[in-house]
């Protein structure tokens, strides 16, 4: 069944992706490239101590959402602020209940006890879904070791607590994450074995443990490819030996950088499209891959966001 | 033993990464994911297996299917094995030491842990059965940064191997495995700990001037709220066990004979992470052995030649194509082409190679011991591959 639903009608997107492939870039750039369309978008990390701060140059980013720039707002999860918040919208417990001391407990509790941070984080999102307060919210989600407990906590909270307030809430929150047309996973993958390993497994585990469906895959860091196959042919026969002497000549001086720096960034290309290849055979072929080239010109910061998110808007279409 | 290795008070400053695995018994690998860091605790354990005579004992975390077949590890626990000599000369060299290899088997520590210190079996069976045990473990107090130190410190003093090189588990923050002996000590003394414990259901505890318990007893159920309690309960029956161990593992990460390894590529995000455990190495006076630099771009990317003749090429292809296409098959066209796209790649990598140059650089300041690895054309999935990369970080 080809699912309809542009990945920018989404109104809930979770970005994960195995550590230092970009997810945090994808996940600003997803959301700066919304914004830049016109939705009304919210940005979530949920790493408290994460940097999504750095991909757009911006001073800390708080529970209470800030505007970034017109229609991008961004917040950072808080365990405390999400269940002090948690608590008065739904339980209506009185303010003294909420402070101080007791808070600090819970936080603790909320860490230590199975799966209710996860509801606490996907009840936040849930909720500001629910409520309409933005066109769409991206998550600058858990990396793939975590992920699917995070979308799987609703779930889990109904197996492991029998009665309870907390228990009544998973229901909403479910039929959420399980509305196709409202809420999917991006994963961002780097061409390498390992992110590609790992997405692999991840797209299964998805499907059989949650029910949340996967939108899209992300392969950053794509290097582009240096020759087709006849100017590859022309490659080699220019860097033979006996040509390199008038190689050299017509370039004023020694090519053998640019020529060993040329079979680097093949080898580089082949070694990782192989990789690519093994993640296209692996997946689904109605699940959209989106390519985000190698940026050569820079790390990371605004700039960069920017340059990702008009990446996207391409192979998105607009 | 044969092969004696010097004795900490010969021991100056190690300039490589062989002194540096002669001199030490414990090396530890830190950094953030996807720099190579399994890999390269793998190779150098390797290195050191060939090279030294003894026992070397290379302790996982979460290596690649292909990598733990290479190693002979495949779906196996806690428990070490060998790495074949028959591997070793496959792959072309005789080692003089033997390699050993684990993985670190999270849930298997942890029920060890709980066997060791519960005060008698019928306790320690309550903890391991209690519904909570699973998640509360796997989520608390740094978990698997806790084990991973927590296994050291159980196979150092088993005494079994000369030299143990551990790969962490891939922590968003430097502190978190190096604190965790310390913030484990510090649960188990807590307030919170006994607040927890406050027997639930006592008749003697007014719940009205107990807000905490009424709330939580709401939010999450009573049934919940007592299996915590009790688990808790149990729990501490541990604590002075846990205690003093955890006392002792931080003692052992500032011994003399342990050292750190920061491992790392030099792209912006992991390089900046790396920068960070330095520098907090350092601040809790842990020892850097060394850095080790995964994936570096080769130096020709940077020499300034290079540059005047990229620039010339993008310049004038066109009339170098004219000149230069009777050597590659008379298409002019193509052959501006090629030279335009060849010039240009170069000036792109060059400034990743500039970038990287100046990353280097910054860390480059403070370890004794700095290793490069330049890519290799093909991934490291088996014993000759790591041995290619033991050689690069070597000497």
């Amino acid at each position: 069944m080809s699912d309809l639903v542009g990945l920018l009608d989404h109104r809930l997107l979770f970005v994960t992706g195995k550590g230092g492939v970009g997810k945090t870039t994808v996940s600003a750039a997803l959301a700066l490239l919304a914004s830049q369309q016109g939705k009304r978008t919210l940005v979530c990390e949920v790493d408290a101590k994460g940097n999504l701060a750095d991909f757009y140059e911006t001073g800390p980013i708080n529970y209470k959402a800030r505007e970034l720039s017109p229609g991008l707002f961004a917040m950072a999860m808080d365990t405390e602020q999400s269940l002090d918040e948690y608590l008065k919208l739904f339980l209506r417990i009185p303010v003294m209940a909420r402070l101080g001391p007791v808070a600090r407990m819970f936080d603790f509790v909320a860490t230590a006890a199975p799966g209710v941070k996860e509801i606490l984080t996907v009840g936040k999102l849930a909720y500001e879904v629910r409520e309409r307060h933005y066109d769409m919210v991206v998550v600058d989600a858990s990396p793939t070791g975590h992920i699917v407990g995070q979308l799987a906590a609703p779930q889990a909270i109904n197996n492991l607590v029998q009665v309870g307030l907390v228990r009544s809430q998973t229901g909403w929150m479910l039929d959420i994450l399980s509305d196709h047309r409202c809420t999917g996973l991006v994963i961002v993958a780097t061409p390498e074995e390992m992110p590609v390993n790992e997405t692999i497994e991840l797209t299964g585990r998805v499907a059989n443990e949650t029910t949340v469906k996967l939108a899209a895959i992300v392969v950053n860091r794509v290097l582009p490819e240096l020759f087709g196959r006849s100017e590859e042919e022309v490659f080699d026969r220019l860097a033979e030996p006996e040509n390199r002497a008038r190689l050299d000549a017509a370039s004023g001086g020694s090519t053998t950088a640019l020529i060993d720096a040329a079979r680097l960034a093949v080898t580089l290309r082949r070694t990782r499209a192989t990789h690519l290849d093994r993640l296209r055979a692996a997946v689904d072929p109605s699940l959209p891959l989106l390519y985000v080239p190698y940026l050569f010109a820079r790390a990371h910061g605004l700039r960069s966001t920017r340059q990702v998110a008009e990446a996207l808007g391409a192979e998105l279409g607009f | 033993m044969a092969g004696r290795r010097p004795s900490p008070a010969e021991e100056g400053k190690a300039t490589s990464l062989e002194q540096l695995l002669a001199t030490r018994e414990i090396v530890i690998a830190c950094g953030s994911g996807g720099v190579g860091k399994t890999t390269t605790a793998a190779a150098a354990g390797a290195m050191a297996a060939i090279k030294h005579d003894g026992k070397v004992l290379v302790l996982t975390v979460d290596p690649a299917k292909r990598l733990a077949n290479a190693l002979g590890l495949s779906g196996f626990g806690n428990v070490a094995k060998r790495v074949p000599t028959q591997a070793f000369v496959d792959a072309g060299v005789a080692p003089r030491g033997q390699l050993w290899a684990a993985m670190l088997d999270t849930k298997q520590s942890w029920d060890n842990l709980v066997l060791r210190h519960a005060p008698d079996e019928g306790t320690a069976r309550r903890i391991l059965d209690n519904p909570l045990y699973q998640n509360i473990t796997g989520r608390f107090v740094q978990s698997h940064e806790y084990i991973a130190m927590e296994r050291l410190y159980e196979l150092h003093t088993d005494g079994d191997y000369d030299l143990i090189v551990v790969d962490t588990p891939p922590t968003r923050n430097a502190i978190d495995f190096l604190e965790a002996p310390q913030r484990m000590e510090d649960f188990f003394k807590s307030r919170l700990l006994r607040m927890l414990t406050v027997p639930y259901r006592s008749r003697l505890v007014n719940f009205a001037s107990k807000p905490f318990y009424t709330v939580a007893d709401r939010i999450l159920g009573s049934q919940f709220l007592e299996q915590i309690a009790e688990f808790f309960i149990l729990f501490q029956t541990m604590g002075p066990g846990f205690i003093e161990r955890a006392e002792a593992v931080t003692r052992l990460l500032h011994d003399r004979r342990t050292t750190f390894v920061v491992v790392t590529t030099l792209e912006a995000a992991p390089a900046h992470e790396a920068e960070y455990f330095v520098d907090v190495l350092a601040r809790m006076q842990f020892h850097l052995g060394a850095v080790v630099l995964n994936k570096v771009l080769p130096a020709y990317l940077r020499a300034e030649a290079g540059t005047v003749i990229a620039e010339h090429l993008v310049a004038d292809a066109a009339s170098l194509g004219k000149e230069l296409a009777d050597l590659a098959g008379g298409d002019e066209a193509q052959v501006e082409r090629v030279l335009q796209e060849v010039a240009e790649s170069f000036l792109r990598f060059q400034v990743v190679a500039q970038r990287e140059a100046d990353e280097q650089a910054s860390l480059g300041r403070i370890p004794d011991v700095v290793a490069t690895v330049p890519y290799f054309d093909t991934d490291i999935y088996d014993l000759a591959g790591l041995l290619r990369l033991g050689e690069e970080i070597w000497s």
